[in-house]
């Protein structure tokens, strides 16, 4: 018995479909690549963020838990600690040993976390507008630019420093109107250092995290 | 590109990003700051005052007084500064954001009813603030060190004399008598109050508050003064050995 028209026409679109999955799985680790770019990678993630910040009635409260978890979740595993801690110790990092070098990157990793959050937490509905990125093909080093808009108010310029690591752009300063996350505390840090030493600021930091804010 | 100097500036930029490296080159030394001794009980001062009364005046103006008063009062001042940005635009050789700046001035008088709203952002002209101090920043005029003004707050000297002029440009201090003081009195609680968000994130990121407002401040003159584009933005670009 010959196929009728009905289930010929079934068989190409099926036939159609499987070619069509089959280019989309061919395609996807390219598409894939293309996601990764940093400035879509902020974007993206400055979308995620902003929505689950307008959805969450617990952070537009101000519950610091429920931030922190959004933080720790979206934010963290694309920021590069260990770069931020050696700028922010500058040459002081070269006399840490390793164990200091271990404390301070987490002392500072959750003093900037914590500054961070209470920025994030100031946000209501802003517009973020996107800079097109200027960075030539094979750069290893970009800065992403963005900007908060306000009426009534100058645009709040959001600035990501940002290095590529293995296959992964990361994260490893933020600067808001010019005024730098990490590199703020460079000659704070060196104050330190030289009045109390490596063990001082470490104590300094630690006392600072365990002050509730 | 928007965000550049005008091309004709160029030359004169170049000259300032000499003097400003030559200015902030041994900051990390400890010597960006020679007249510290003198600031620092500046400051505790000034942070005194705010704790014990502009501060509470402040949060009690921000709890008690309804969100779009609030917005029309700091509308209207920062109105009467379009005035002053619009003069300095001019005279850091940009013609067309003066003008933009200007209009916004005589939308929102009028349309705005006295700056009270700012319909001039919905037709797209957007707030910019430019102050004396960057107008003489882009004449080549260096920072020189960094001062701590009683009441006033952060500054450098070259931006204490920048004050100066805007003083004269300010039409709120033309106003006499007893209306000056509450005016004035006005002007500082609503600005401080829409300061408030900010100044908690540098008590929650500052482990020396002196240091940490100083270097931010001077992070945040440089940007404004490059327009976005400072020389020497990136944390380590010139210390590439420290990061071994």
């Amino acid at each position: 018995m010959r196929p009728s028209s009905t289930e010929r026409f079934e068989f190409a679109a099926v036939a159609a479909l499987a070619v069509l999955l089959l280019l989309l799985a061919l395609l996807a680790p390219v598409a894939l690549a293309e996601e990764l770019a940093p400035d879509a990678l902020i974007k993206s993630i400055t979308a995620e963020v902003t929505a689950a910040i307008r959805q969450d009635p617990a952070i537009r409260a101000g519950n610091a838990r429920s931030l922190c978890e959004l933080v720790e979740a979206k934010i963290v595993p694309h920021f590069d600690f260990n770069r931020a801690v050696r700028i922010a110790m500058g040459h002081n990092w070269r006399s840490a040993t390793p164990e200091q070098r271990e404390e301070l990157t987490r002392e500072f990793k959750t003093l900037v976390l914590r500054t961070y959050s209470g920025a994030l937490a100031a946000y209501r509905d802003q517009a973020i507008a996107f800079r097109p990125l200027r960075a030539r093909p094979g750069e290893g080093e970009v800065t992403v630019r963005s900007e908060i808009k306000q009426p009534g108010s100058e645009a709040l310029a959001i600035e990501y420093d940002m290095e590529k690591t293995g296959a992964d752009w990361k994260v490893y300063d933020i600067r808001v109107s010019g005024i730098s996350l990490v590199a703020t505390y460079r000659n704070t840090f060196s104050e330190e250092v030289r009045n109390h030493g490596i063990e001082g600021l470490i104590q300094q930091l630690s006392a600072k995290n365990h002050r509730p804010s | 590109m928007e965000y550049t100097l005008s091309t004709s500036f160029r030359p004169l930029a170049m000259l300032v990003i000499v003097t400003a490296l030559s200015g902030c080159a041994t900051a990390g030394e400890g010597n960006g700051d020679p007249i510290e001794p003198a600031n620092r009980p500046v400051f505790a001062f000034n942070q005194g005052l705010d704790h014990k009364v502009v501060r509470p005046v402040a949060e009690g103006y921000e709890a008690h007084v309804p969100g779009p008063v609030r917005s029309c009062v700091s509308n209207v001042f920062s109105n009467l500064g379009d005035i002053f940005t619009s003069v300095n635009q001019l005279l850091q050789g940009e013609p067309g954001k003066a003008a933009s700046d200007i209009s916004r001035f005589g939308i929102n008088t009028t349309v705005g009813v006295l700056g009270c709203f700012d319909p001039a952002s919905s037709m797209g002209l957007e707030k910019h603030k430019r102050d004396f101090g960057e107008t003489l920043a882009l004449w080549g005029v260096p920072p020189g060190p960094y001062v701590v003004l009683p009441l006033l707050g952060p500054s450098t000297v070259r931006d204490a004399f920048g004050l100066v002029p805007g003083w004269f440009l300010d039409p709120t201090n033309y106003v006499g008598g007893p209306a000056a003081l509450a005016l004035k009195g006005t002007q500082i609680v609503s600005t401080r109050s829409s300061n408030l968000r900010a100044s908690d994130l540098i008590d929650a990121a500052a482990l020396d508050p002196y240091l940490f407002t100083r270097d931010a401040f001077l992070a945040h003159r440089l940007d404004q003064i490059y327009d976005g584009h400072p020389p020497i933005a990136k944390a380590d670009s010139a210390k590439p050995e420290d990061l071994q």
